[in-house]
């Protein structure tokens, strides 16, 4: 049984089809890529998978370790072990971002049967992660997000997806906006967390993020449909040719 | 129909005359010719304007009609007063002392004097009024406006008890005064109209708490006038908590007066009462002047919560700040009034006003108006109102992490009540409020109430 699985999903948004039968199988400890040109519905598939409720699936099924993804809350699916680094991570202003961190990991932690942890343990497991994403402690100490630098909201996603340990990780162009140094650091702390239990769905329009995260599967997501399917060799392709081709070859299909 | 209106209003009146009538016999030390005329000016001003209706600009998004068509009794004696095992939940953590005044009269059994620091006093106006009458009469009535308020023309008519407090020069006073005012249910509406007087003369610092419960049900009208004289470079901060049930009208009026360099910090806090008016009036009277005036309300059912703010100033070089968050759910109707006067010679006047709000239904509504008068030409005044709902956005994004729906609802609002809880000094008033917000925050959105005391650090939480 594969960690996720995708079948003929399709989704629409406002009465239109943004998803037109999408199939993709993830197993444990790979790392998949989906690319794609802006608009291909990379981020509605991202965000229909953490469970985002204002999509309308017409078509298909998700099964996220046998069970059905579609059927579940957002915070069950991420209980479960899904988790979205967001493209466009959310500023909260007022909530602590230390209080929010340990909130997200004891809801995780109570579904899962595991006693709630406490602020003393909480902290030398949390300044451990922070270490590995190279970020200031005083980031903890304010509110989610406001007042982040790009670079620190996506370190600060990468931050989450290491205190939450999930089975599924989709980063969501985790890699846009970002310098090289921040890049590498978010590279590095994904790289870290590479595990035979855990998958990871890279979504994204570039193929640099790929240098440092090298992918098992690349699959070209053109207008909704999975055009084209390969190896780590096929990002390095679009990367010279872009998706010009994929698109042209789309329409006509 | 509009006749008949006409005449209940009038039957009205005539009630409240045979009150005053009677109030005026039995009142303590009504052989003090002052105090008599000033409650005969409080009463002939309340007879002449009766109650005001939503024609009068300053009401047009209350309507007392209620008030004015319900035969209040005020409360004498031979009641039972409440037990102390009914009021202990109630009260306030770490007070430097407790008053309690049931149905608008101070209860001693029930108080707790507690050891004040030399300089500051402590008591029952009624005991004011009977042994040292002197000391009130250059500040009791002084300040707020008869003319003005019918509500503050009847509570003076019916002055006759509620909290003195006196700090001296230079005393500061580090834990809350404590002001609890609780109406008992009877068998007829009753009405009480608590007075106080806060005067803190030159260079002092005290915290002053007023708390508003109410046990039982039943209908009742607080309707409370608290005069606040801050001293030169005092420093005061005061707090008004409206907690009484549903059928419950509150009106109450803070009129501060604030001398040179004053710094004065009025915390309104409305979670109860079924209709409440609240009216914070400071006058910044001399140089220099700071004044914050910061309230969170918060309503749902069929709550009716109007925040009506005037601010004046006049000196100059004085800065007011005005920050009002509302959150108001079911079918709940908040108002928040933002009048700011700039007299003439009030240059370098800096005065800010923010009104935001949260509606969490769509039968919830709120009317939000700015009101600005400036007389001076070298000032600095905004004002901004919003209002909005929960964002899907930062609702999705906790939920993603794991974060049940009405957890994540719950922990947005108390963001957004936080912003007026920080602004609060830490302590025990700002404690006792933030306990308050946490209840009411998890009563409307159906959370658990049993979350630990821990969650205090919920914003803000340090880590070190």
């Amino acid at each position: 049984m594969s960690l996720l699985e995708i079948k003929n999903l399709h989704v629409q948004v406002d009465g239109r089809e943004i998803l037109k039968g999408i199939n993709l199988q993830l197993d444990g400890g790979e790392v998949h890529s989906i690319m794609g040109p802006n608009g291909s519905g990379k981020s509605t598939l991202a965000q229909v998978l953490a469970r985002r409720e204002s999509y309308t699936i017409t078509d298909g099924e998700v099964l996220f370790n046998g069970k059905d993804l579609l059927a579940m809350k957002p915070e069950e699916a991420a209980c479960d072990g899904v988790f979205l680094a967001f493209q466009y991570p959310v500023e909260i202003p007022g909530i602590s971002n230390a209080y929010f961190l340990r909130s997200a990991l004891n809801a995780v932690r109570k579904y899962r049967g595991l006693d709630e942890m406490d602020a003393m343990d909480f902290l030398p497991m949390l300044r451990e992660k922070l270490k590995l994403l190279e970020m200031d402690d005083k980031l903890l100490n304010r509110s989610v997000n406001e007042a982040f630098s790009g670079g620190e909201k996506k370190r600060n996603e990468i931050l989450q997806m290491a205190v939450l340990e999930p089975r599924l990780a989709i980063l969501d162009e985790t890699d846009s906006g970002l310098d090289i140094d921040a890049l590498r650091i978010v590279a590095q702390g994904v790289t870290s967390m590479r595990s035979p239990e855990r998958a990871i769905l890279v979504v994204t329009h570039y193929q640099r993020l790929l240098n440092y995260i090298v992918p098992d599967r690349v699959h070209v997501l053109v207008d909704g449909r999975i055009v084209r399917s390969g190896g780590p060799e096929l990002a390095l392709q679009l990367e010279e040719t872009g998706y010009s081709t994929m698109e042209a070859a789309a329409r006509t299909a | 129909m509009g006749n008949s209106k006409v005449a209940t209003a009038t039957q009205g009146l005539d009630n409240y005359t045979k009150s005053f009538r009677g109030f005026e016999q039995s009142a303590a030390s009504a052989e003090l010719a002052w105090l008599r005329k000033l409650r005969q000016d409080g009463f002939t001003r309340f007879s002449e304007v009766g109650f005001p209706t939503t024609r009068d600009e300053d009401w047009r998004f209350t309507n007392p009609a209620a008030i004015a068509q319900t035969a209040f009794r005020l409360v004498r004696d031979g009641h039972a007063p409440p037990s102390r095992k009914e009021l202990e939940p109630l009260y306030m953590a770490d007070a430097a002392c407790r008053l309690v005044f049931v149905d608008g009269r101070f209860a001693p059994e029930l108080s707790a004097l507690g050891r004040l620091p030399d300089r500051v006093t402590v008591s029952s106006l009624a005991e004011e009024i009977a042994n040292t009458p002197a000391t009130l009469e250059p500040h009791l009535g002084r300040y707020v406006d008869l003319q003005r308020d019918a509500f503050c023309a009847l509570n003076t008519a019916f002055l006759e008890d509620g909290a003195y407090v006196h700090i001296g020069k230079g005393a500061v006073v580090r834990d809350p005064i404590y002001l609890l005012f609780v109406s008992t249910a009877h068998e007829y509406p009753t009405v009480s109209h608590p007075r106080n007087l806060i005067v803190a003369e030159e260079n002092c610092e005290a915290t002053i708490v007023e708390d508003y419960v109410s046990l039982g049900g039943g209908q009742a009208l607080c309707n409370t006038v608290t005069e606040l004289v801050a001293g030169d470079s005092s420093v005061i901060s005061h707090y008004m908590i409206e907690r009484e049930h549903a059928q419950a009208f509150n009106v109450s009026t803070l009129r501060i007066q604030q001398g040179r360099a004053a710094e004065v910090a009025s915390h309104s806090v409305l979670v109860g009462g079924g209709l409440v008016r609240n009216n914070v009036h400071p006058v910044l009277a001399s140089d220099g002047c700071e004044c914050l005036i910061n309230g969170l309300f918060v309503g749902s059912g069929r709550q009716h919560l109007d925040n009506y703010m005037l601010v004046e100033h006049a000196a100059p070089h004085c800065s007011s700040r005005q920050f009002y968050n509302g959150i108001l759910d079911g079918h709940s109707h908040g108002v928040f009034h933002g009048r700011i006067i700039v007299h003439k010679d009030a240059q370098k006047t800096d005065a800010k006003q923010t009104n935001r709000n949260l509606l969490l239904s769509d039968n919830a509504q709120i009317d939000t108006k700015p009101q600005l008068e400036i007389y001076a030409d070298d000032v600095k005044c905004t004002h901004g109102a919003t209002i909005g709902q929960i964002e899907e956005d930062a609702l999705f994004y906790l939920r993603s992490r794991g974060i049940d729906e009405v957890s994540a609802r719950r922990l947005l609002l108390l963001a957004f009540a936080s912003e007026c809880l920080d602004r609060m000094k830490e302590g025990p008033a700002r404690t006792h409020v933030e306990d308050l917000i946490h209840h009411t925050l998890a009563r409307i959105t159906g959370a658990s109430q049993d979350f630990a005391r821990g969650e205090q650090l919920a914003v803000g939480e340090e880590i070190r």
